[in-house]
């Protein structure tokens, strides 16, 4: 039984995480579609996902090229309309050099690639991403990336505190995001980035849900922005 | 036909991982004396241009626009004009 909720996760050359991705979807009666990166247009979704993985090869800088993919304008006119836009790992790094969230994401402190599950606090649980989760819980996500390392000019940084946008925060600074950094949101709170992975944590036969509470949030405020 | 050569660097305020672990290695390889290490990016780029002035401003607005991230990375360039490679008669 669908919920009537219509997600487009985006595929780029080199997404790696797309079918993670549609499938916790669709595990919350979400009707999503992948949607390729060569398109232009993209109406009829309440939310657009940018999964993870190695868009273009990462050549470059992560997410340099693929802000330049002709579904990225369309993306942006989503993000103007107040669609919901969730970036994961690569799909934040894309976001952040589409200029879509402030900031960049630059190569670990300790050079190399980590690929663990490491514990994530609840920053701000008033925004349509973390609803479901509790203000300051610890949870457990997996993170896998060789690019997290979150940064933005120190104005930048002061206007994500006080405007509450920094969603989620690495317990244990693991990769020398400042203010241990680890997702956030624009300013509208609509456009949403995060490098640790929820959609490797919905199904118990990976041996970790942490990832539920997330899923659930954003379907509750797709349904509640629908119901008005 | 003009030829520019773009280095690109962190901005001095930026962490540079590699260049770090590099300055670490030449230590250990026993150079004493090394003060600072930052790696950067080369590019060189082949492009047609009416004059050198509209070739600056070509290589200045692609730079800007992907080459590098404006709010951690640096740049500068050379340029200068080259003929066409003569093709075998």
């Amino acid at each position: 039984m669908m919920n009537k909720i219509r997600a487009a996760v985006i595929s780029f050359p080199g997404s790696n995480c797309d079918d993670d991705m549609l499938y916790a979807l669709q595990d919350f009666d979400i009707d999503a579609d992948i949607v390729d990166a060569r398109q232009a247009s993209l109406s009829g979704y309440n939310a657009i996902l940018l999964p993870g993985g190695f868009s273009y090869g990462d050549y470059l800088r992560t997410g340099a090229i693929a802000r330049f993919s002709p579904i990225m304008s369309a993306v942006a006119q989503a993000a103007n309309e107040g669609k919901l836009i969730v970036g994961i790992c690569n799909g934040f790094q894309i976001l952040t050099e589409a200029g879509l969230l402030p900031g960049q994401l630059l190569m670990n402190e300790r050079p190399g690639f980590i690929c663990e599950e490491v514990a994530i606090t609840v920053a701000n649980h008033q925004t349509s991403f973390s609803s479901d989760y509790a203000q300051q819980e610890t949870v457990i996500l997996p993170i896998a990336h060789g690019e997290g390392n979150y940064y933005a000019d120190p104005e930048t940084l002061e206007r994500l505190e006080q405007h509450g946008q920094v969603v989620f925060r690495y317990a244990q600074n693991v990769n020398g995001s400042l203010n241990n950094i680890a997702g956030i949101m624009n300013e509208k709170g609509n456009v949403f980035g995060m490098m640790p992975h929820p959609e490797r944590a919905v199904d118990a036969l990976t041996g970790n849900t942490d990832g539920r509470q997330f899923f659930k949030s954003i379907v509750n405020s797709i349904l509640s922005t629908v119901a008005k | 036909m003009y030829l520019a050569k773009i280095y690109v660097t962190y901005k001095p305020s930026i962490l540079d991982p590699q260049g770090e672990v590099i300055k670490s290695a030449l230590k250990r390889m026993d150079y004493s004396g090394i003060e600072k290490v930052s790696q950067g990016k080369y590019f060189e780029v082949k492009f047609n241009a009416r004059d050198v002035d509209a070739a600056a401003q070509i290589v200045e607005s692609f730079t800007d626009a992907l080459l590098i991230n404006q709010n951690t990375e640096t740049y500068r360039y050379d340029l200068t004009l080259v003929t066409d490679e003569v093709k075998a008669q």
